[in-house]
């Protein structure tokens, strides 16, 4: 049974609610139930940022993300505020260049990354969500890449689909 | 200090001035609340010349709430509600409202400033206090409208946004003093 | 699938309405449904009809009187502290036998409260809001993709009535997105707008759009016939789901929106301790659906449970519908605070005494 409830979080601008609208799409590429739900609010004026992205075999329940399958976090905030929120044997993923301590979770899968360095490498420094989400697509498997390159061709912007293509795989490939 | 609801302030504040008569009471207005849904309480306040001082800043969006259309926005300018830039056939004009005010009896001292530059910065502090000293001699209404800036709704950078007011917002809206009751002046 | 899109549900409701062929949609900024009039700027236009910011709810809603009574689909869309403001319009569209749409994406009250998801304005829609003797019909959907089949039978019902409608969403389903679908729709047959004020039109009068009855005669004569319109709205549009509710329950949950998903969560976790819970889902906040207590009430050991984001304001209709024959419980957060699965679950263990 396909199921992921992810949050996604960071600081506003790190692309966090757009890594998890192409996630969704992805989802809804493989004719999975699929929701998104952006945090909204004094948040989008440069504090924090998060999203619930779900995709499912079943009928969405709520939206909102409370124990989550996967939690991916671009800053320390949110590690503080999303460690305790990923469920037992759940995945955890960091950017680590950003995150400046250790998760304390011991029952829960991690994967470190250092998202801005691999980004950067890449082209910019504006693409370290794709390397997350790379890694996350690779580890949960819960869409295939192509789902969610088609997802990016279709919906991001047509200048960036080889720089994000190419993020999405060197965190696939990190993640393996 | 009172929050009000969007645009009630000068409501409020003639509440607040007619029950403790002593007190000073201003009102710190943005563009969407006083020139859109507040039209009417500001008119009426200045109309019968509460002893307040209403701040009015013009940045010319709304902020709040995200960067929509606002009465003051500019012919032409580009907003999420006025995606294809303010078209002043189907969405009206920008509402000058010194101006609107200065026509009022009971206004007594009304005048436009920006915060583009030290100078301006240093005329804007000159108006306000001035407002207030009116109020405190209870001659009547006093506005100070503030031109000012919305870097983040504008999508530009705080100097870019500086500029962008200079070259755009200041030829729509002169600066200075639009009405003077204790000299005699009105422009 | 193939024709499903992923839309926010504040999109989804301009997008829905442009669809039902709203003719014209009056807006003003407030969060969080100020992307319904940003979508609407943008796609109005574009199919050639009417978007206008109006300087105030107060006028958008004047605004949409205006178009109603002119005999056009009209629809305008705020949140709690808007609504507030519209209370009056709405009362004249009522006592004028307008049909029109009304969007209220709620946010938490009193006063200005704040933006995060809530359902406080129950009362106000379902009891009242402005002035007399009126009703709104209020749908409440729970998913983006019923947000627009709604949106566009509202449009239908209001014509088919002569009643305003409001649709009513909390905070978490205009930001989600969801996928979604236009479907085909069958076109409704719907009565003629002979009573539309817009031109002789080769009649012999002018009609005339009022609510001003100074006789009392006269306005109780106005009154009654609204009341047997009503009556007949109760009969034919009651609109509800039952989740659950097949076999011997525990206990029944009654929540609307949004947060009878979050219940559905709950029913599932309980399902593993095995505790057995139904869900009633009211989609019509009015007519309310007494006929779904009818049809649980003698399943339902321990009676049912009002789950709200609200202080219990739909409580009270629940106690009305079991009118004492069975227990009547009460869960709510407010203020924005959404209650998640497991807080639910654990109150209905409080209830049902553990696991069975």
């Amino acid at each position: 049974m396909a199921n992921q409830e992810i949050i996604f979080a960071g600081f506003g601008g790190q692309g966090i609610l757009s890594m998890g609208k192409f996630l969704a799409y992805a989802g809804l590429e493989e004719n999975l139930n699929v929701s998104w739900f952006p945090s909204y609010g004094p948040e989008m004026r440069g504090g924090t940022s998060n999203c619930s992205v779900i995709l499912s075999d079943e009928p969405v329940g709520s939206p909102l993300v409370v124990d989550a399958t996967t939690v991916v976090v671009m800053n320390r905030p949110s590690l503080d505020k999303f460690e305790s929120h990923v469920v037992k044997g759940g995945l955890l993923i960091i950017d680590s260049d950003l995150v400046n301590r250790e998760p304390e979770r011991t029952d829960i899968e991690i994967i470190k990354i250092p998202a801005q360095k691999i980004a950067e490498e890449v082209g910019s420094k504006k693409i370290a969500n794709m390397v997350l989400l790379g890694a996350l697509v690779e580890k949960t498997k819960i869409v295939k890449m192509e789902s969610l390159l088609k997802a990016l061709k279709e919906h991001g912007k047509e200048q960036f689909y080889e720089l994000n293509k190419k993020a999405l795989e060197r965190g696939a490939e990190f993640a393996r | 200090m009172y929050e009000a609801a969007h645009g009630r302030a000068p409501a409020v504040a003639t509440g607040i001035k007619r029950a403790v008569p002593d007190s000073v009471v201003f009102t710190y207005q943005g563009d969407g609340d006083l020139a859109a849904i507040g039209t009417a309480e500001i008119v009426h306040a200045a109309a019968r010349g509460e002893r307040i001082t209403t701040i009015f800043v013009n940045n010319a969006i709304y902020g709040m709430t995200g960067g929509q259309m606002a009465p003051t926005t500019l012919p032409g300018q580009v907003t999420e509600t006025s995606p294809y830039g303010r078209d002043v056939k189907t969405a009206g004009y920008p509402i000058r409202v010194s101006e609107m005010i200065s026509t009022l009896d009971g206004a007594v001292y009304v005048e436009r400033v920006s915060v583009d530059s030290v100078p301006n910065i240093i005329k804007a502090k000159k108006a306000i206090k001035k407002a207030f000293e009116i109020q405190l001699q209870g001659l009547g209404f006093s506005l100070v409208e503030v031109l000012s800036i919305c870097p983040t709704n504008w999508g530009l950078s705080p100097n870019e946004s500086v500029k962008w007011l200079r070259d755009n917002m200041i030829p729509y809206y002169p600066l200075g003093v639009k009405k003077d009751a204790t000299t005699g002046e009105v422009k | 699938m193939a024709d499903k899109v992923l839309m926010k549900g504040n999109e989804a409701i301009g997008e829905a309405a442009i669809h039902a062929g709203c003719q014209c949609f009056f807006g003003y900024p407030i969060t969080p449904q100020t992307e319904v009039a940003a979508y609407m700027s943008r796609r109005m236009p574009k199919v050639g009809r009417v978007f206008l910011q109006a300087e105030s709810e107060v006028a958008a809603i004047n605004m949409v009187y205006g178009a109603a009574g002119a005999g056009v689909r009209v629809m305008t869309s705020s949140s709690s502290p808007g609504i507030s403001l519209k209370a009056e319009g709405i009362s004249y569209i009522a006592g004028a036998e307008l049909p029109c749409v009304i969007i209220n994406i709620v946010r938490g009250g009193p006063g200005l409260g704040g933006i995060q998801p809530a359902q406080s304005d129950y009362f106000q829609a379902t009891k009242g809001g402005g002035h007399g003797d009126y009703r709104l019909v209020v749908f409440a959907p729970a998913s983006v993709q019923e947000m627009v089949d709604l949106v566009q039978d509202a449009f239908d019902v209001a014509d088919k009535y002569r009643n305003p409608v409001m649709v009513m969403g909390d905070g978490m389903l205009g930001q989600m997105m969801e996928p979604v679908e236009f479907k085909e729709r069958p076109k409704k047959e719907l009565p003629e707008k002979t009573w539309a004020a817009n031109g002789l039109k080769g009649r012999e009068k002018h009609n005339v759009i009022n609510s001003l009855f100074l006789k009392p005669e006269e306005l109780e004569a106005h009154n009654n016939k609204l009341q047997e319109k009503y009556r007949e709205i109760e009969k034919n549009e009651v609109r509800y789901e039952l989740y659950n509710c097949d076999e011997e329950m525990d206990l029944v949950i009654v929540s609307y929106g949004t947060l009878s998903r979050i219940c559905k969560n709950a029913i599932k976790m309980l399902k593993k301790e095995g505790i057995n819970v139904g869900l009633i889902r009211p989609i019509t906040l009015w007519p309310y659906p007494v006929e779904a207590f009818d049809k649980v009430i003698d399943k339902t050991k321990n009676g049912f449970i009002s789950v709200e984001m609200s202080c219990g304001q739909m409580l009270e209709d629940v106690q009305l519908a079991v009118n004492g024959r069975k227990p009547v419980h009460f869960y709510g957060r407010s203020g924005g605070m959404v209650p998640t699965p497991a807080e639910i679950a654990n109150k209905i263990k409080g209830i049902v005494g553990g696991a069975k």
